[in-house]
C-alpha cells in the first residue's frame, strides 16, 4: 500500500500520541468523554486496543452509528413481512439479514425455504432482477448516507433497463438528525465527538459544524487507522482542555472534502426525501429516514407489498437502546455475554459486526465494567 | 456497514471502471466520482463514493513526519 494511502503508523508514533492524549486528558481532573459515531470505528477503536491504552484519561463511548443497530424492531418486522410475496427473492447485506425479529430472522427465513440472498451491491441485485424478470427482487436498503448512494444508483439503473420486478425497502437514515436528538436530549454528557470518517466522503465535514456551533463541543472527524483515530481524538482533547477554540477539525484530509460528494449528494436528493423514521434507542426522529420520491414509488417495496404489520412487545430486558444513546457499556448489560452472544445474539448490537456489543464481546469481552 | 477501502482504478468504460483492491480487481461503478485511469477511488457497496487526494494525503503524511521530528521521534 502507498504511504499515500497509508499514513506509516509506527508502534513510535503511536505511543507518542497515546502519551500526549493521556498527559493532557489527566491534567484537568476528571477523564473526558468523547463519543464515537460510526460503528465502523467502535470496531477498529476495540480492534486496536485505544479504548484500554487510554482508560482513565479518555473514555470512548459508542454512539447510534450502526445502521443494522438501530433499525427498529418494527422495520424489522416489516422487513420480514416480504417473505409473503409469492416467489419473492429478498436481497441484503449480511448483517441485516442475521437480526432478529420478534417471531424470527430473514437467515432463519431462509433455512425454511426463502430466497434471501446476501449481496456486496445493491447493483447485483438489480442484475438479479434482470435475470430473473418473473420473480420480484426485494433489496432491503439499510445504512447512512455512505451507503445510501449506492441504493440510489440501483434505482436509476433498474430505471433505466426498464425493470419491473425490482424493488427498494428503504430503511436508510440520515446522521445529522440522530446526532443532533442525542445531543439534545442530553442523556450522556460527552467532551467531544468523533464524527463518522466515510459519511463525511458524502455529507463533506462542514456538514458537523452545527456541533461546536450549536452544542459548544468539538467535532472531529476521522480515519480509521489507530494513527488516524488517535490524530482526531488529540484534536479534541486540546479543545477540550481549553488548549485551542472548541471548533471542527478534518483529520481526514485525503478523503473527505469540506463539500462532500456533490454528485452523490445531488443523487440522494433526487432519489430521496426525507420521512419520519424510528431509531432503537432514540425513538422517532422527524425527517430522519429516506422514502423514496413520487416520481420513483414504483419502485418502492412498502407500496407495492403492504402489509399490516402490528407494534412489536418490547424486547424483554435488552438494553440496547441504552447502548445505542451512549448511557450504557456492553459490559454493564445484565445479558451481555451470558444470554446474548454473537453466536446467540439477543439484541442487534450483538448481531452486527460494527454493534458495540460484538466489538467488546470479539475485542475485550473480560474488561471490567466501567461506568457511564 | 460504513466501512470502505481504496481501490486502484485501472481502467474505465463508461460508468463501470475495473479497480485493484489489495490485488483484486473487481468492477465499481464510478458514476458519482470524477476519476481516471491510475486514481486511487474509495469503494462502498460496489461504487465509488469518492477520490483521494493526493495532494492531503502527501500533506497528511508530511504532518505526521514533521510531528515526529518536532517531538524528537523522527
Amino acid at each position: 500500500m502507498a504511504n499515500a494511502l497509508m499514513p506509516a503508523g509506527s508502534s513510535e508514533a503511536l505511543q507518542t500520541y497515546v502519551k500526549r492524549i493521556r498527559q493532557r486528558a489527566e491534567s484537568g481532573g476528571r477523564p473526558l468523554r468523547f463519543m464515537e459515531f460510526c460503528g465502523t470505528h467502535t470496531t477498529a477503536i476495540s480492534r486496536s486496543g485505544l479504548r484500554s491504552v487510554l482508560e482513565g484519561a479518555v473514555e470512548l463511548v459508542a454512539g447510534p452509528g450502526c445502521p443494522v443497530c438501530v433499525t427498529s424492531d418494527w422495520e424489522i418486522d416489516r422487513m420480514l413481512a416480504y417473505c409473503d410475496v409469492p416467489n419473492v427473492i429478498l436481497t441484503s447485506y449480511g448483517d441485516l439479514i442475521r437480526v432478529p425479529g420478534s417471531q424470527s430472522s430473514l437467515a432463519e427465513r431462509r433455512a425454511e425455504g426463502i430466497d434471501v440472498r446476501v449481496v456486496y451491491s445493491p447493483l447485483d441485485a438489480v442484475n438479479m432482477a434482470a435475470q430473473e424478470p418473473d420473480r420480484p427482487v426485494i433489496f432491503l436498503g439499510v445504512g447512512f448516507e455512505t451507503t445510501a448512494p449506492a441504493t440510489a444508483l440501483a434505482i436509476a439503473d433498474a430505471n433505466r433497463r426498464g425493470l419491473t420486478n425490482f424493488y427498494v425497502h428503504s430503511a436508510h437514515k440520515a446522521t445529522e438528525p440522530a446526532i443532533r436528538t442525542l445531543l439534545g436530549q442530553g442523556g450522556v454528557r460527552l467532551d467531544g465527538l468523533l464524527c463518522p470518517g466515510h459519511v463525511s466522503t458524502v455529507i463533506g465535514a462542514d456538514a458537523f459544524a452545527f456541533i461546536p456551533g450549536e452544542f459548544g463541543i468539538p467535532a472531529a472527524v476521522g480515519g480509521f487507522e489507530p494513527l488516524e483515530i488517535l490524530v482526531a481524538l488529540d484534536y479534541l482533547v486540546e479543545a477540550a482542555r481549553g488548549m485551542r477554540p472548541v471548533g471542527l477539525f478534518n483529520g481526514y484530509t485525503r478523503w473527505v472534502r469540506p463539500e462532500g460528494n456533490q454528485q452523490a449528494l445531488a443523487l440522494l436528493r433526487e432519489t430521496f426525501e426525507p420521512c419520519d423514521s424510528p431509531w432503537r434507542g432514540l425513538g422517532v426522529i422527524p425527517a430522519s429516514g429516506m422514502g423514496l420520491r413520487p416520481a420513483y414509488r414504483r419502485f418502492d417495496a412498502a407500496a407495492a407489498f403492504p402489509a399490516d404489520v402490528p407494534q412489536p412487545k418490547p424486547r424483554r430486558g435488552c438494553r440496547c437502546g441504552d447502548v445505542l444513546r451512549g448511557q450504557l457499556t456492553p459490559h454493564q448489560c445484565p445479558l451481555f455475554g451470558k444470554a446474548c452472544t454473537p453466536s446467540r445474539p439477543y439484541g442487534p448490537c450483538m448481531v452486527s459486526s460494527e454493534g458495540a456489543c460484538a466489538a467488546f464481546y470479539r475485542y475485550s469481552r473480560d474488561a471490567a465494567p466501567t461506568e457511564v | 456497514m460504513c466501512l470502505a477501502v481504496p481501490g486502484k482504478v485501472v481502467s474505465i468504460e463508461a460508468s463501470k471502471a475495473v479497480v485493484d483492491i489489495l490485488g483484486n480487481r473487481r468492477t465499481v461503478d464510478v458514476t458519482l466520482v470524477n476519476a481516471g485511469v491510475g486514481d486511487w477511488v474509495l469503494v462502498h457497496a460496489g461504487i465509488a463514493i469518492q477520490v483521494l487526494d493526493q495532494d492531503q494525503a502527501a500533506a497528511s503524511v508530511a504532518a505526521y513526519k514533521d510531528l515526529m521530528d518536532t517531538i524528537g521521534m523522527g
